[in-house]
């Protein structure tokens, strides 16, 4: 798939609004779709400019970080021009006694991480791929163990500034952690892969670096241990800060994170030993993968894996894990948040694929939760439905359709072939 | 405790308020006018509900032309009650069908008149619909219908060892659907958050009376996060039904100290140490001098003598780790100058040092015949500064000010105090609370916290937001609600709107002389 060159006059429009336009290389391919253009502003006038240029010319946008998890979700139909933010990497302003820190959309979460870091603070966002941008995490609203106790982009993202389809700027939110005043557009945002509008800054709310951290991990036999060993800790009075589960062929660990300060640390990890049982280890080091997709995120095109997102209320555990024995995936992720991946081999076959898929997902949606292929080899999101059922799709399309009303911004990569 | 502005006595001049955003004149397509279109919502109230749901008796509709902000005052056309979520979606349907304008109301404490009713419109209670239908230890999740009292939540989760973390101070009286509509906070917001932290799920009624089910019992559900945009909309998106909330396990151990300074730069200064050292309490809230006057005046809660300022602190947390935090924060408070330090061990002290910060407000009518209740937010290293700039404020225009506020997290709730009866002193102290919020906004700060902007605040939006900010919030409205029937004229300026006048309490809030909230 291509998208037609661009016509001259088009073209022209791009290179006055932006200062670096490129031709697209091999690489800038969006999941198989070739763009027409790379554009890469350097500041948000610039992002301006571009969608309106773009916006008079009826041009298709899709923007990237750098392009970590471009290809989750389904392919655009259309990627006229590649919006490259990775010149707007500053991280602008690190408040560390207001325990904020606004940055760039290209912005590497490593630098934002680094700054913050030398004020004993931090992001409260794991890295789950890296190399990522603060946009791209949250266009795609990755999250890692530590949700469990700090929650996801939706709990720490306090401001943004984005550029609409039609070359607008606005803000929502601001830099206090408390505010009221207006809709939660950020929220909006997040998770949105870059459909709504292009996120240029972004402000975050900061926690204190804990001064010493322990992971206690036990080795699981049945999904049911895992579930009892998950909920134990849980329901106990530590405040775990993670409850991972790492899991394939029927057997697998449950492995406990707390941080705090170094005595509290210590006296808790004891308590969630004593939860675990004689066999519990306890280390400073985190389990083998850490916060890691339980596939090969540097695989392109029919090299990846099918690659899910697996949810479930906390006491569906033990049945999510259940099916993924039956279906010979393997799984990783947050057992104290309900937040799981799983994968499949790429060269699983289609039909084995689909099967597995739909046990999975019956088993999420009889616990709360849903099942979405985030990423896999083309052909097989061709073949599956990526998503599964989508409530209030309909107010979804409502809302694409008054912030991008002639669908522009990477048509087809969302819910619903938004 | 049924209604919570029942028996409101407070006298105010007329608002002038006849209409919150739609021509009452004009005809829709079914050519009814007004009453007519209200008549035939009316007809379909009485065939869907018990006769005690529909109320159009003129004396009846009073009862509801007010939040807990009593200075504003609308009769709504026709008060309905429905008894579960089906009944209110039709409710909805019929109000879409006719084009009349809808606010959903819960307990009526709003502080900024959200819940006003609008003159030609249908106001919708969710009073009937109290039922907390699941407590789920196991999922540390509770769903709970809108009219569900805030602490029955908690109630209901403490024998199995959870709680339900946001905690305005009317959680009392205060319901789910008015917290999760206003994003609600409470003292313990510093480090649990606020309601959009804690709803994960709802069952919604669109302005068109579509049900949708937005986010989930299990997180990170696909799509766009709808739910995300509706905590906090304050009703101009639809009406909540049912809402899906996480479950906090009850900490193993709770501190609570009382600190006196002689100022507070001081007490600013003991915060910032604490946050600067890494720790994160559960609550600190500070007083100046003139609000621990109201309050021992009021409830004779015995603070250090001669105080210029007192925090009040919690820590929270597993057991081994608080106790270091707390030999941390008292060492902190004695490096900054404080000459007092009390630690509560038992419930009974706790409730002790939170009862003079929680009376606070209603302390203020005291020692002032009328007051308004501010809410704006700073950064908060910029507290030192914005507190000199109020008692400049204040010094220069003879108006008193007592400052309560969350310092942890720069939520300010100044009293502005002046006497009605005097000539101008109410213009006065509109100007200095209008002039606080400026002072908040050139901070970087907001015109509200967790108040909500209401019919109050609209006309400071521009303020804090540019015209393309405000628009593009409205393509949000516009995606929910084409037709502008949802709690219109709320949230963001009209040039229809009149009678902004902030907010007036006059003595005690009729909630907190019935003994059924303090105010925070
Ligand atoms: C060809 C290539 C070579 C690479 N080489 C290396 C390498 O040598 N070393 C290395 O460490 N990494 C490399 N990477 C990975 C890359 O540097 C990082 O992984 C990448 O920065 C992370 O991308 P991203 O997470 O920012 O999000 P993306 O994957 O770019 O975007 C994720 C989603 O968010 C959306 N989005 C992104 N930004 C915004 C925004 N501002 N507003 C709205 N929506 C947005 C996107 O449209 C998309 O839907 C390479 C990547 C590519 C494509
Ligand atoms: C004494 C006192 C103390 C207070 N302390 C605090 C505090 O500490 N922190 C704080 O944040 N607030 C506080 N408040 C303000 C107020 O209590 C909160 O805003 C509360 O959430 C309002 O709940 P309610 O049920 O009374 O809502 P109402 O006042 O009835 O309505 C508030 C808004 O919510 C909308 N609404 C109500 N139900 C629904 C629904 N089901 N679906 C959609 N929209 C709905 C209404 O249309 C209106 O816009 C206080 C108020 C008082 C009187």
């Amino acid at each position: 798939m291509t998208t037609d060159t661009l016509d001259t006059a088009a073209r022209e429009a791009l290179s006055s609004a932006c200062a670096q336009v490129d031709d697209p290389q091999e690489h800038d391919a969006v999941d198989g779709v070739r763009p027409g253009l790379v554009v890469r502003p350097s500041d948000t006038d610039q992002v301006a400019e571009v969608m309106r240029a773009s916006a008079a010319h009826g041009l298709t946008v899709v923007p990237r970080g750098r392009g970590t998890k471009l290809s989750w979700g389904t392919a655009p139909t259309s990627a006229d021009v590649l919006l490259d933010l990775s010149a707007l990497d500053r991280v602008l302003d690190h408040a560390a006694g207001d325990l904020i820190v606004a940055t760039q959309a290209g912005a590497l979460l490593a630098d934002v991480q680094r700054t913050v870091g030398e004020g004993g603070q931090r992001l409260a966002l794991d890295e789950t791929v890296p190399g990522s941008t603060i946009g791209g995490v949250l266009g795609a609203n990755t999250s890692g163990p530590r949700r469990t106790a700090t929650g996801t982009a939706r709990d720490l993202l306090i401001g943004i500034t984005m550029v609409r389809a039609d070359g607008v700027v606005a803000k929502a939110g601001g830099r206090v952690v408390k505010n009221v005043a207006g809709y939660d557009i950020g929220k909006l945002l997040i998770g949105s892969g870059g459909t709504l509008a292009v996120i240029t800054d972004a402000t975050f709310r900061l926690h204190p670096l804990p001064a010493d951290h322990r992971w206690v991990a036990v080795p699981v036999d049945s999904p049911a241990r895992a579930l009892e060993v998950a909920q134990s800790v849980v329901h106990s009075q530590v405040v775990p800060a993670a409850v991972e589960v790492d899991w394939a062929g029927g057997s697998g660990s449950v492995s406990v994170l707390v941080e705090g300060r170094a005595d509290g640390v210590a006296g808790r990890a004891a308590a969630v030993r004593a939860l675990l049982g004689p066999d519990a280890t306890e280390s400073t080091a985190e389990p083998a993968d850490g916060a890691a997709y339980p596939w090969d995120v540097t695989a392109t095109g029919d090299g990846r894996s099918t690659a899910l997102k697996l949810t479930c209320v906390l006491s569906g555990l033990a049945a999510v894990l259940a099916a993924a024995d039956d279906t010979g995936v393997t799984v990783r992720g947050s057992a104290g948040s309900g937040v799981l991946y799983a994968a499949l081999a790429p060269d699983t076959p289609l039909d084995e694929v689909r099967t597995a898929l739909d046990r999975l997902r019956r088993a999420c949606s009889d616990h709360g939760g849903t099942a979405v292929v985030v990423d896999s080899p083309v052909a097989v999101k061709a073949a599956v439905d990526v998503w599964g059922p989508i409530p209030a799709l309909d107010l979804m399309r409502r809302v694409k359709d008054q912030f991008d009303p002639d669908h522009r911004l990477s048509p087809g990569r969302f819910v619903g072939g938004i | 405790m049924g209604d919570a502005t029942q028996g409101t006595s407070t006298t105010s001049e007329s608002s002038g308020l006849d209409s919150t955003g739609l021509d009452s004149t004009a005809l829709d397509s079914s050519g009814l006018d007004s009453s007519g279109r209200i008549a035939a919502v009316a007809e379909v109230a009485r065939r869907l509900l018990p006769d005690a749901g529909v109320i159009t008796d003129r004396a009846r509709l009073r009862t509801y032309e007010c939040d807990g902000l009593a200075h504003y005052r609308v009769t709504p056309a026709l008060v309905v009650i429905p008894q579960d979520a089906e009944q209110l979606a039709a409710l909805v349907r019929a109000c879409a069908e006719q084009a009349v304008p809808f606010v959903a109301r819960g307990s009526g404490t709003g502080l900024s008149g959200g819940a006003l009713p609008h003159a030609e419109g249908v106001l919708v209670v969710t009073s009937q619909m109290r039922a907390i239908r699941e407590v789920r230890r196991d999922d540390q999740r509770a769903v709970v219908e809108p009219g569900v009292i805030n602490l029955d939540v908690t109630k209901a989760a403490t024998p199995v060892g959870y709680y339900y973390a946001p905690d305005p101070s009317s959680q009392q009286i205060c319901s789910i659907g008015g917290n999760v509509a206003e994003n609600s906070g409470g003292a313990h917001c510093l480090k649990y958050g606020f309601t959009t932290n804690h709803v994960l799920g709802a069952d919604f009624v669109t302005p068109d009376g579509d049900t949708v089910s937005l986010g989930g019992a299990a997180p990170d559900s696909p799509g766009y996060d709808l739910l995300g945009a509706v905590v906090g909309s304050e009703g101009t998106l639809g009406i909540v039904t049912s809402a899906t909330v996480r479950l906090v396990r009850l900490p193993e151990e709770v501190r609570t100290i009382l600190v006196g300074f002689s100022s507070t730069d001081q007490a600013g200064a003991a915060t910032s140490a604490i946050i600067a050292a890494g720790i994160v309490p559960a609550a600190i809230e500070m007083m100046d001098a003139l609000a621990i006057e109201a309050a021992e005046a009021a409830v004779h809660c015995n603070y250090p003598d001669g105080a210029g300022a007192v925090l009040v602190i919690e820590l929270d947390g597993a057991a081994i780790e608080v106790e270091q935090e707390y030999a941390e924060v008292r060492r902190l408070c004695d490096d900054h100058g404080a000459f007092e330090q009390r630690l509560a061990t038992d419930p009974a002290e706790r409730a002790l040092i939170w009862k003079g910060r929680k009376s606070a407000f209603a302390a203020v009518g005291r020692i002032s015949p009328d007051y308004i209740v501010q809410d704006g937010v700073i950064p908060r290293t910029a507290l030192p500064e914005v507190l000199t700039a109020i008692a400049e404020l204040s010094g220069s225009s003879g108006v008193r000010v007592a400052n309560v506020f969350h310092a942890g997290d720069g939520n300010l709730h100044p009293l502005v105090l002046f006497d009605d009866e005097i000539d101008g002193a109410g213009e006065a102290a509109e100007r200095v609370s209008g002039a606080i919020l400026d002072l908040c906004i050139e901070h970087g700060g907001s015109i509200t916290g967790e108040h909500g902007v209401g019919m109050d605040k609209s006309k400071y939006m521009p303020r804090m937001y540019t015209d393309e900010d405000l628009d593009t919030m409205q393509l949000v409205r516009c995606a929910f609600d084409p037709q502008n029937i949802s709690n219109p004229g709320k949230v963001f300026p009209t040039p229809r709107l009149c009678g902004e006048v902030p907010g007036r309490h006059k003595g005690a809030h009729p909630l907190q002389e019935a003994g059924l909230a303090e105010v925070f």
